[in-house]
């Protein structure tokens, strides 16, 4: 049987493989851009951008968009999100040629897709407000706080992975 | 002597491009470790699968001994990278609110867009719920401000909080980590394997 007639669904790289190309990854990024990667940055560009077309008054006097909004400049023009359409690209490439590529709704079969939906919004809301608050996400400030060995970095991924350890009681029949 | 972009050895125009291909190549090497599904990322909160911590802490201790390694060599100072400012009130708050919606949604920011890049309904949705916190967070800045401007150390790392030395940073996180990776191997061993 040839590769592309087998299921490689569930064949994911060893995840030290995949965490090796990731760090050498991370250290290309920094030395071409100074900076690491990110994510959650891409989404308050959106946010800026889209609110800024719709109510650009209120944008402007918000004490927090406002930081966002650079005159001639749009808010979609950042690093981060030809990043972020890179990485979308890139994963689909990855999901195509593993079969993984389709329209699905993944849950936990004690649960129903309407609720895996539900708290999937609400998880991203929590993401979303605590990682403005932060300054950055799992990528953004741990991830990348800890490759150079940030204060930041090292103090959000305990608070990020800790929080979840506290946490994932409460959630355990959603998931096992 | 890099960061080639920010001291001008590569001109800004190439910004989006790297951009595009640093974006793709991080996207390509998350989901083939499998984080695009939910129920994968969060097996590490309940000892079902622990290939987060694994690609995690690797990509981590590789990056750390990589930069330092590159500044030791002359090839990228130090001081030019960008060493993201300490608000030690916001950053654990913040960050145990991620925590919770990481148990609650499934994702993070980075791997919502990889489910959704593979057609995930559930990664779709995360993204928007992302996007509403952001509106959230902004709507209510004014009451939050106070706390996001607190404790402000700078941008510092662990040498000036903690005296440690990068060296030493690196020893002892890769350290932890082996001793972790070790650990959560003899946890698996007792664990049946899970499809999903």
């Amino acid at each position: 049987m040839s590769y592309w007639n087998e299921d490689h669904k569930h064949d994911y790289w060893n995840p030290y493989f995949g965490g090796f190309l990731l760090g050498i990854l991370l250290i290309f990024t920094f030395y071409m851009t100074g900076r690491g990667l990110g994510a959650s940055g891409a989404m308050k560009s959106t946010v800026v951008f889209a609110l800024h077309e719709i109510a650009p008054e209120h944008v402007e006097q918000s004490a927090y968009y406002s930081r966002f909004v650079e005159k001639e400049k749009s808010p979609l023009n950042t690093w981060l999100i030809f990043e972020v359409l890179g990485a979308i690209g890139g994963a689909f490439l990855s999901g195509a040629l593993s079969g993984r590529a389709k329209f699905r709704i993944q849950h936990s079969p004690n649960i129903s897709s309407k609720k895996r939906l539900i708290l999937a919004l609400l998880g991203g809301v929590l993401f979303g407000f605590g990682s403005q608050l932060a300054r950055g996400c799992t990528s953004g400030a741990a991830l990348s706080g800890l490759a150079v060995m940030a204060t930041a970095g090292f103090v959000s991924m305990m608070a990020i992975f800790g929080g979840g350890y506290l946490f994932a009681y409460f959630f355990r029949k959603n998931w096992i | 002597m890099g960061p080639l972009i920010p001291n001008e050895l590569l001109s800004p125009e190439w910004n989006n491009v790297v951009a595009l291909v640093i974006g793709f190549a991080f996207g390509y090497i998350m989901e083939a470790s499998g984080f695009s599904s939910s129920r994968k990322l969060v097996g590490v909160f309940y000892g079902y699968d622990f290939a987060v911590l694994r690609v995690f802490f690797t990509a981590a201790i590789v990056a750390m001994i990589g930069i330092l390694y590159l500044s030791k060599l002359g090839y990228v100072n130090f001081d030019d990278l960008y060493i993201q400012p300490t608000y030690m009130k916001s950053v654990i708050i913040g960050g145990l609110i991620m925590g919770l919606g990481f148990v609650v949604g499934g994702f993070c920011p980075g791997t919502s867009l990889c489910a959704a890049g593979i057609g995930k309904i559930d990664g779709l949705v995360f993204i928007f719920g992302l996007m509403l916190g952001v509106v959230l967070f902004s709507e209510f800045f004014p009451y939050l401000e106070s706390t996001f401007n607190a404790n402000n150390l700078g941008g510092v790392t662990l040498k000036e909080t903690l005296g440690l030395s990068h060296e030493w940073t690196v020893f002892l996180f890769t350290a932890i980590g082996i001793v972790a990776f070790y650990i959560t191997t003899l946890i698996g061993r007792h664990i049946r394997k899970v499809y999903y």
